[in-house]
């Protein structure tokens, strides 16, 4: 195998997906893994400020935001959340088949992980219709449709201001919003890596993009566990009570 | 190749707590806890499937401590975000306004 050969001269029988800048592929796929992890730590600081926001706005207005949570549909979240988990199973089986060489099977995995990805999306947009159906898309976003909460029955305490309710739904709409649009990216990545896999590009030596595109999708995955307890089922103890 | 190769057989496992862990927290969140259990319980779930996905499902309980020092790093820097802000936040109402 190629990959010890440490000498710069040497590359007339290196891998053909060595670079020039690194000793050997073990080293270069040290650099991928550590370089996506770099970014995925750029994503947390991301995703982070809007969980911050939801955590100082749910403090601030603990029962408007359980009320509005409370019209969300908790079974497409639950089955959404199980979607997701699935889909990093059949993730990380696709990167185990391609490190043993098994280019048919990795092929068919990823291809389990985009359509679990593209049903994620399809309930995600079946629950969007939801909330525009029912005037929940907060502020003026849907002209001639403003957000009215007595639509869907979701009746104010009295006192209780609009804007609270409206705001849980300004996180939700922003927060899950941008989880979607992460994975139609993430739908779009493992395209092209597919698309390689078919070529025959990766190999047990050569493996990177497909395990690096994997971080990135279990990334979306963890971002989504968190996402569906809190906006989900944070106020379903009240249920009935509020 | 120094890479470690993860059996199937462990992704089957943590793919099944995963599941189980979404029913569980699923369940739970319709038990009216004493004070702010209910936040704490779901979260802890939650940090719990978060853990076993980065640990198993992205290999970091095989790859190089660097990786970990990496994701104990952004986990500081939301400590940081959140103890700051949320101190700030939930102290407001002991200044007098004038």
């Amino acid at each position: 195998m190629p990959e010890d050969l440490a000498t710069t001269h040497e590359h007339a029988t290196a891998h053909s997906a060595l670079q020039h800048h690194f000793e050997n592929m073990e080293q270069q796929r040290a650099a991928a893994t550590l370089g996506m992890w770099v970014f995925l730590v750029t994503e947390i600081m991301f995703f982070g400020g809007m969980f911050l926001a939801y955590a100082l706005y749910r403090y601030k207005y603990p029962v408007a935001f359980a009320l509005a949570s409370n019209h969300l549909d908790i079974k497409l979240g639950a089955i959404n959340t199980a979607v997701l988990i699935v889909s990093s199973f059949t993730m990380a089986m696709a990167v185990f088949s391609t490190q043993i060489g098994k280019r048919r099977n990795s092929i068919i995995f990823l291809l389990m992980t985009m359509a679990l990805g593209l049903t994620f999306l399809g309930i995600k947009a079946i629950e969007y219709y939801d909330k525009y159906r029912d005037s929940l898309i907060p502020g003026t976003l849907i002209p001639g449709r403003p957000f009215n909460p007595d639509v869907h029955e979701l009746h104010l305490l009295p006192g209780m201001p609009i804007g609270n309710v409206e705001l849980f739904y300004w996180i939700y709409f922003a927060m899950t919003g941008m989880h979607a649009l992460h994975m139609i990216i993430g739908v779009g990545i493992m395209t092209v890596i597919t698309i390689l896999a078919v070529r025959g590009r990766f190999s047990p030596e050569y493996h990177a993009p497909v395990e690096i595109s994997g971080l990135y999708w279990h990334f979306v995955d963890i971002v989504w566990i968190f996402l569906f307890p809190l906006l989900y089922l944070l106020g379903r103890h009240l249920e009935g009570h509020l | 190749m120094s890479e470690h190769i993860v059996y199937p057989r462990v992704y089957v496992v943590i793919f099944l707590a995963l599941l189980a862990g979404t029913g569980v927290t699923a369940w739970v969140a319709f038990f009216n806890f004493p004070g702010p259990l209910n936040v704490v319980v779901a979260l802890t779930i939650a940090v719990i499937k978060a853990t076993l996905v980065i640990l198993y499902f992205m290999h970091v309980r095989y790859s190089p401590r660097l990786i970990a020092l990496i994701i104990a790093a952004a986990l500081f820097w939301m400590a940081i975000l959140f103890a700051f802000t949320i101190s700030d936040y939930s102290t407001r109402a002991w200044l007098p306004i004038s």
